[in-house]
C-alpha cells in the first residue's frame, strides 16, 4: 500500500508535537509495509525558483536525530516531496500577516531572530502576501504533485488544517480517498475566538474527507459536535511516543532542590498562570522546591509579572525557547512534569516526560488523559489540586516512584506500530470504499 | 558674579552576561567579559582618555580658574583597572593637579539609600575608601546614585559627616524657586545642597547636537551670554552631567570637544563675568537662601524624576527585595568573592533594564539596554541572583559546619 502523505518536517527542524507525530507516524506506518510519499513545505528562498523539489531520503537532515540500525528500513519505504513554501505549523494568519508586513517594511528577504530565549524563526518574503493565500497557492502545487504522482499511491493523508485544501486539491486530480488527521482544532488554539476563515477551511477538509482521524475522543467530539462531521466518519487514533535509541547520560544537576517543570508553549491553550498558581501555595509549604518555565508565547511577559509579584522569581526559573538536546536535558533534570493545559488535543510531552522517568500530573482536560493510569490528573482549573498533587509528588518518594515506574512502563506499550496499524486499517477500509463507488 | 559649579559622573556597569537556568549551580562566573571590555575600551577611547587630555591642558592654561568635580564609581574604576589602565593613570593626574574635586558617592552606583540606612552607609564608606587608595583624597561632598534625593537622605549623608550634597533642580520640588542659589537640607540645615539647572545641563548634555533644535549650533560664546544674562538669575549655575556627555552621548563630529575648548576662556572672558569654583567651593562661597523640603524621593532622570526607572514595577520591586534580603547572609559569611558579587549585583543599571516605562523617554532607556526587553534582563538577573543565593546558603552551610568541628 503506498500514500501520499502532505505532513510537517520532523523533529529537530520543528520542535512542536506536530512533526514529532509526523515522524513516529511515518516510523511506524514503513514497519507496517506502506510506502510514504512525504511532502512538506520548504522554505528555499530566493535562489531557488522551482515550486516542486524531490527529495533523496537519505539526504534528509532531519533524520539525524534517528541515525541507527533501523534507520534504513524506513528510508527505502519513503520518499520526501518539498513544496517551496514558508508555511509552519502553528502559525496563524494574524502572525503570518505580521511577518509579512514587517518584509515589506524591511525590504529583507529571510530574517531570524538570534534571540536565545525566544523560538528562531525563518520566514521567507516571496511567499504569499497572507496565509490564506499561501494555503491556497499550496494546494495548486499539491495538485500538480498528484497529478506527477499518479498511479504511485492508492489513499492520501494531510496533517492539519493548513495541508487540508492540498488533500482535497491531490483527492480531486487523482480520485484517491482522502483521509485528513485532526491534531489541533480551531477550538484548541484560540479557545472561543475563533478565526472563522481557519475554522472554514478544517470544516471544508474534514467534509470532503472519506475519514477523519482525530488524535483522542476529547478532539472527536468537538469534531461531531461543534463542526458537525457526521460521526462514523470520525476515528480516533491516539499518538504514541518514540523511545530514543541510545539515550544520552543524565545530565549533571546543577541545583540539589526537586524541580518542578512545566515545558510548552506559554500561551493560553496550555494553562501556564494556572501552573504559577499552583507554585505559590507549594512554595508557601516547601522550601526544597524550584519551578522551571520552559518555552516561549504570547503570555510569556504576562507570566514574568505575575511571578515577580507573587514574590516567587528567586525560586520560579525562565528557560526561553528550548530545542533539540536542551529538551531532553529538562526532562532528565525534572522531579515532576505539569501539563496544565485548558485545552489539549493530545499533549506529546507527557509522554516524554514520562519515558525520561518523571512522574507526571495533566489536566482532565487533555487528550492524553485518555491513555495513561499512571499520571495524575486534576482539572486545569483546580489550582488547589494541582498544588497538592505537585506537593505530594515532591514530598513523598514512595508515591513518586510508583508513578515514575509504572508510567515508564505504561508509556513503553504506547507504540507508533500500533497506531500505525490502525492507521493502516483506516486506509484499508477506505480504499475499499473508493473501488464500490 | 556668578559661580559657575561643572560635575561629571563617571559610571560603567559590570554586565552580566546571558545566564540561562541549565548554568545555576554549576556556572559561578555571571559577568560578560567580551561586551564589558568592548564598552569600556571604546568609551575610554572616545570619552575618558580624550576628554581627560583636554580638561588637563584647559587647567594647565587657565592656571587654576578653570575647575570642575567629578564622581567615579567603584565599578567603573574596577573596570578602568581591568581593561584600562591609563584611563586611571588620567584621572590620578587631575587629581594631581588641585582643581578638580572628587565627590563620594556609593560605590556601586547601587540604590542602597532605597534599601535602608545601614545598606547605604556601607556602600558610601566602601566608595570614600576607593577614593583615598586611589586618588588620595578624602571627599567632603557627597553625590547619591542618578541624583536620589529627599529629606532622609539627606540627613543621612549628613550624618556620614559630608558638608554638601548634590540633587536636581527639579520643578515639582522647587516650584517657583530657582535653582540657581545654595539651598540647605530640611531637616539638618547643616548640609548644603546645589541644585542641577537641567535646562542649562541639557542643553549640553541632550541637544548640543540636535539639529531640528532653534539654538543649534551651540557655541561657547552663545552658551555663557545664557548664563549671565538676567533670564539666570541667582548666584551659582550647577551644570551636572554624565561624563560620557563628551564624545560618546554626543560624538567627536558633533563639535562636543571644540565647544568645551572654547568653554572656559568664553566663561573667563571680562564681558561674561563668570568663575569656575568645584562642588565644596562653591557651597562654601554662598550662604543658602533657603531649606529646601523634599519629603518624598527624586531623581534626575526621566521626564517625572522620580525612582519609577528603577523600582517603578513589580518586575523591579521583586528584584530589589530578593537582593536586599541577602544582606545579612553576606555581612555574615564575610567573604571577598562574594562581596564582590554583592556589589556588582546593587548596580542600579540591572533595575534599570527591567524598566517598563518606554513612552516619552524610551529613547534614553534603550540606548543603554543590552537586553531585548525589560522581561529579559528580569529573568537574566533573577537567574544570576538565584545562583548566587544558592552558592551563599551552601557557604554558610559549611562555614557553620566548620565552627561547629572545631
Amino acid at each position: 500500500m503506498r500514500v501520499l502523505m502532505f505532513g510537517w518536517e520532523f523533529p529537530p527542524h520543528i520542535a512542536g508535537g506536530l512533526g514529532t507525530a509526523c515522524y513516529g507516524m511515518t516510523r511506524g506506518l514503513a514497519r507496517n509495509g506502506v510506502d510514504v510519499s512525504f511532502v512538506v513545505p520548504h522554505a528555499y528562498g530566493d535562489e531557488d525558483q522551482r515550486f516542486i523539489h524531490i527529495v533523496n531520503a537519505s539526504d534528509v537532515d532531519a533524520l539525524y536525530g534517528a541515525t541507527g540500525s533501523d534507520a534504513d528500513d524506513i528510508l527505502a519505504k519513503m520518499s520526501f516531496i518539498h513544496i517551496d513554501s514558508n508555511m509552519v505549523p502553528y502559525i496563524s494568519p494574524e502572525e503570518y500577516e505580521e511577518y509579512h508586513k514587517q518584509y515589506v517594511e524591511s525590504g529583507r528577504t529571510e530574517w531570524s531572530t538570534t534571540d536565545a530565549w525566544k523560538q528562531r524563526y525563518t520566514f521567507s518574503g516571496k511567499y504569499g502576501a497572507n496565509l490564506m493565500e499561501e494555503v491556497a497557492r499550496y494546494a495548486v502545487v499539491a495538485a500538480q504533485v498528484a497529478k506527477e504522482l499518479e498511479g504511485q499511491f492508492d489513499v492520501i493523508h494531510a496533517h492539519d488544517w493548513l495541508t487540508y485544501y492540498a488533500g482535497i486539491a491531490a483527492k480531486r486530480v487523482s480520485g484517491k480517498p482522502l483521509v485528513v488527521h485532526m491534531h489541533a482544532t480551531e477550538y484548541d488554539r484560540s479557545g472561543e475566538n475563533i478565526n472563522t476563515q481557519t475554522y472554514a477551511i478544517e470544516r471544508a477538509g474534514m467534509m470532503a474527507a472519506d475519514r477523519v482521524m482525530a488524535v483522542s475522543n476529547l478532539t472527536r467530539n468537538i469534531v461531531i459536535n461543534r463542526y458537525g462531521i457526521p460521526a462514523e466518519k470520525v476515528v480516533t487514533v491516539h499518538n504514541a511516543v518514540r523511545f530514543a535509541e541510545n539515550s544520552s547520560e543524565a545530565p549533571e544537576r546543577g541545583v540539589k532542590d526537586k524541580i518542578v517543570t512545566f515545558l510548552g508553549r506559554i500561551t493560553y491553550q496550555k494553562g501556564p498562570d494556572y501552573f504559577v498558581e499552583a507554585a505559590a501555595k507549594v512554595l508557601k509549604r516547601l522550601p526544597n522546591v524550584r519551578f522551571v518555565m520552559a518555552g516561549s508565547g504570547d503570555m510569556m511577559n504576562h507570566i514574568i509579572r505575575r511571578v515577580a509579584r507573587l514574590g516567587i522569581a528567586d525560586r520560579f526559573h525562565f528557560t526561553g525557547f528550548l530545542r533539540g538536546e536542551d529538551v531532553h536535558k529538562m526532562f532528565q533534570l525534572s522531579d515532576v512534569y505539569v501539563m496544565p493545559s485548558v485545552s489539549e488535543p493530545f499533549g506529546i510531552s507527557p509522554l516524554e516526560a514520562m519515558r525520561s522517568n518523571v512522574p507526571v500530573i495533566i489536566s482532565k482536560q487533555s487528550g492524553v488523559a485518555e491513555v495513561l493510569d499512571y499520571a495524575v490528573k486534576v482539572d486545569y482549573w483546580d489550582v488547589d489540586a494541582l498544588a497538592d498533587a505537585i506537593y505530594g509528588l515532591v514530598k513523598y518518594p514512595a508515591l513518586s516512584n510508583m508513578f515514575a515506574s509504572k508510567g515508564l512502563e505504561e508509556v513503553t506499550n504506547l507504540k507508533w506500530n500500533d497506531a500505525a496499524a490502525k492507521i493502516k486499517a483506516v486506509y484499508e477500509e477506505v480504499i475499499e470504499e473508493n473501488k464500490k463507488q | 558674579m556668578k559661580t559657575v559649579c561643572l560635575y561629571f559622573q563617571v559610571h560603567q556597569p559590570w554586565r552580566l552576561k546571558k545566564y540561562r537556568f541549565f548554568n545555576m549551580g554549576k556556572d559561578h562566573y555571571y559577568l560578560d567579559d567580551l561586551l564589558n571590555r568592548s564598552v569600556m575600551q571604546k568609551v575610554a577611547r572616545q570619552c575618558y582618555l580624550p576628554m581627560n587630555a583636554l580638561l588637563l591642558k584647559l587647567i594647565k592654561e587657565n592656571k587654576g580658574k578653570f575647575r570642575c568635580s567629578f564622581s567615579i564609581t567603584g565599578i567603573a574604576v574596577e573596570q578602568f583597572k581591568a581593561y584600562a589602565p591609563e584611563v586611571l593613570d588620567s584621572f590620578r593626574e587631575l587629581a594631581a593637579t588641585g582643581c578638580v574635586e572628587f565627590l563620594a558617592e556609593t560605590y556601586s552606583h547601587s540604590l542602597a539609600a532605597l534599601a535602608s540606612p545601614e545598606d547605604f552607609a556601607e556602600q558610601v564608606k566602601l566608595h570614600t575608601k576607593m577614593l583615598k587608595e586611589e586618588f588620595g583624597v578624602k571627599p567632603t561632598a557627597f553625590r547619591n546614585t542618578e541624583l536620589i534625593y529627599s529629606d532622609e537622605i539627606g540627613k543621612a549623608v549628613a550624618d556620614m559627616g559630608f558638608k554638601t550634597m548634590l540633587a536636581e533642580g527639579a520643578r515639582h520640588v522647587l516650584g517657583w524657586k530657582s535653582p540657581n542659589f545654595v539651598y540647605a537640607n530640611a531637616i539638618n540645615q547643616k548640609l548644603r545642597l546645589l541644585l542641577r539647572n537641567y535646562k542649562l545641563s541639557d542643553d549640553i548634555a541632550f541637544r548640543f547636537s540636535n539639529k531640528g533644535w532653534d539654538q543649534w549650533p551651540l557655541t561657547a560664546d552663545k552658551y555663557a551670554s545664557w548664563l549671565t544674562s538676567d533670564e539666570t538669575p541667582g548666584d551659582v549655575i550647577n551644570l551636572f552631567m554624565d561624563y560620557e556627555t563628551f564624545g560618546e552621548h554626543q560624538n567627536a563630529d558633533t563639535g562636543i570637544f571644540d565647544f568645551m575648548k572654547q568653554l572656559p576662556a568664553a566663561f573667563l572672558a571680562k564681558k561674561h563675568q563668570l568663575e569656575f569654583a568645584t562642588v565644596t567651593e562653591t557651597a562654601s562661597k554662598y550662604q543658602p537662601v533657603a531649606v529646601l523640603h523634599c519629603p518624598h524621593v527624586m531623581s534626575w532622570a526621566d521626564e517625572e524624576r522620580d525612582v519609577t526607572a528603577w523600582l517603578g514595577n513589580e518586575l523591579q520591586n521583586e528584584a530589589f527585595s530578593k537582593l536586599y534580603a541577602q544582606k545579612d547572609k553576606v555581612f555574615a559569611l564575610d567573604n571577598p568573592d562574594f562581596y564582590n558579587v554583592w556589589s556588582f549585583l546593587q548596580t542600579s543599571d540591572h533595575f534599570y533594564y527591567m524598566a517598563t516605562k518606554w513612552l516619552s523617554d524610551g529613547d534614553v532607556h534603550s540606548y543603554f539596554n543590552p537586553y531585548d526587553s525589560a522581561y529579559d534582563a528580569f529573568v537574566n538577573y533573577m537567574n544570576v541572583l538565584s545562583d548566587f543565593i544558592i552558592e551563599l546558603d551552601a557557604a554558610l552551610a559549611a562555614q557553620k559546619k566548620k565552627v561547629a568541628v572545631h
